[in-house]
């Protein structure tokens, strides 16, 4: 155990990258949950691993490559009007089959194929933190511009059709917007990493809340702490990122859910 | 179109086939009108009809420019598991609170996936009647209330009138008769 790594500069850019990504990826998947749509981020996640990994033999940088393969899933979601889990299932299908059989194949794509399944945050760079600002940003901009109107949409979806409202460009917008956030986070905090950190949290917040507003603040918590604690313990016990990550959101989910009862 | 501010001219409406028609009428500021008529003969077809959510097979809605439409569809989507409150719900549907009913008022701040049926049903055709819309469709919104609610949202009916108008589907007559100010038979 090495609590001297903790305060090593190396490791900065990596905890801001997972720290942006651990700020954005709850609050996300608190909208993909309203929209029964959380199977997404683990399509998405699989489409980005696989056209990240596709971009490399091509000589594309992974990071760069695995956005345009989960915006390309969002926009076939989008555009074909396609609705609930099944096309995300679909998704989750053709990137993993694609993502092993380029990484069986290739030399450099067994590397990503290891990075992407355990998230190797630690090796994050200035590429990674360009894409987690980008995102970041994009969310704040639009996520509460739009966040009324999906809701809105989730509930009263008679309102829109009814006052013919251009609907479908706040879906599509938070359809890329939400691919490009879970390539972002396969990226870095790896697959499985990435889908618990938009999947856990909503889950925990929105048994817990007593109210919307307080659901967003109890899943950006969740996704907080758990980021925090697994960082630290991944980094001075050795061990890969994106498991520990998993781990601890799977025992704050537990901790939430015996708080609940009593 | 003055105070007029929905004319539906000969409309056969359906979705594969025709279900509804030749039907017409015309809806004007004030005016609170009930669609009766027995199980299948398209009452809430041709809400949808008029709400662009059917199909038209021929006739005309013609619609006042920049009409806002406020529609409670017959099975309003409950958020079951999703953390809204009663408030959460009707913010959410840019709905009234001043004027809001005292019984209403206090589930307020309960989640809404902690309500009942019948608290739910209230909640959910508030949410559109105390929104701002000039045309408020209602599809059975007495469904699961009891006899005080049914008396609430007769009350809330009769408020903004003079801003707004309701189409609404029922199959209670008493409701009807002591609700609307017209009365139309669909189906005959």
């Amino acid at each position: 155990m090495n609590l001297d790594l903790l305060f090593d500069p190396l490791f900065r850019i990596p905890f801001l990258v997972g720290l942006l990504l651990a700020a954005t990826l709850p609050p996300l998947g608190v909208v993909l949950r309203l929209r029964n749509e959380w199977l997404a981020a683990l399509g998405l996640a699989h489409l980005a691993g696989a056209s990240g990994l596709l971009g490399l033999a091509v000589g594309m940088p992974a990071v760069l490559g695995a956005p345009l393969g989960a915006v390309a899933g969002a926009l076939v979601k989008s555009l074909g009007h396609f609705s609930g889990n099944t096309v995300y299932a679909v998704m989750i299908l053709v990137g993993w089959a694609t993502t092993l059989l380029i990484a069986s194949n290739t030399s450099l794509g067994s590397v990503m194929g290891h990075a992407l399944v355990e998230g190797q945050l630690y090796f994050a760079g200035g590429i990674h933190l360009a894409v987690a600002v980008v995102v970041a940003v994009l969310m704040a901009v639009a996520l509460p511009w739009l966040m009324p109107r999906l809701v809105r949409a989730q509930l009263f979806p008679g309102y829109e059709v009814s006052n013919r409202l251009p609907a479908w460009q706040w879906h599509v917008s938070f359809d890329v917007l939400a691919a490009l956030a879970m390539a972002a986070g396969a990226g870095s905090l790896g697959l499985m990493g990435a889908f618990a950190l938009v999947f856990v949290p909503p889950w925990v917040s929105f048994r817990l809340a007593s109210n919307w507003r307080a659901g967003l603040w109890i899943s950006l918590g969740i996704g907080l702490v758990a980021y925090l604690g697994a960082f630290v313990c991944a980094l001075i016990l050795d061990q890969p990122f994106g498991p520990v990550l998993v781990a601890f959101l799977v025992v704050v989910a537990a901790v939430a859910q015996l708080f609940r009862r009593r | 179109m003055d105070r007029s501010l929905l004319r539906v001219r000969a409309v056969v409406a359906g979705y594969a086939a025709p279900v509804v028609g030749p039907f017409s009428l015309e809806v004007s500021c004030g005016d609170v009108i009930g669609l009766a008529g027995p199980n299948g003969t398209g009452k809430s077809t041709l809400l949808k009809a008029i709400a662009s959510g059917a199909r038209i097979f021929s006739g005309e809605v013609e619609k006042k420019p920049g009409l806002t439409i406020g529609w409670q569809q017959q099975q309003p989507v409950f958020p079951l598991g999703m953390p809204f409150t009663g408030r959460d719900y009707l913010r959410c549907a840019q709905a009234n609170f001043d004027a809001i009913p005292s019984r209403l008022a206090r589930w307020l701040d309960k989640r809404v996936d902690a309500l009942s049926g019948g608290q739910f049903q209230l909640l959910s055709v508030w949410a559109v009647l105390g929104g701002f819309c000039d045309l408020v469709l209602l599809d059975e919104p007495t469904n699961n209330l009891d006899p005080e609610g049914a008396a609430i949202l007769t009350d809330a009916l009769q408020q903004d009138l003079g801003h707004r108008a309701v189409l609404l589907v029922s199959h209670e007559r008493d409701f009807l008769e002591g609700a609307c100010s017209r009365v139309l038979e669909v189906g005959q």
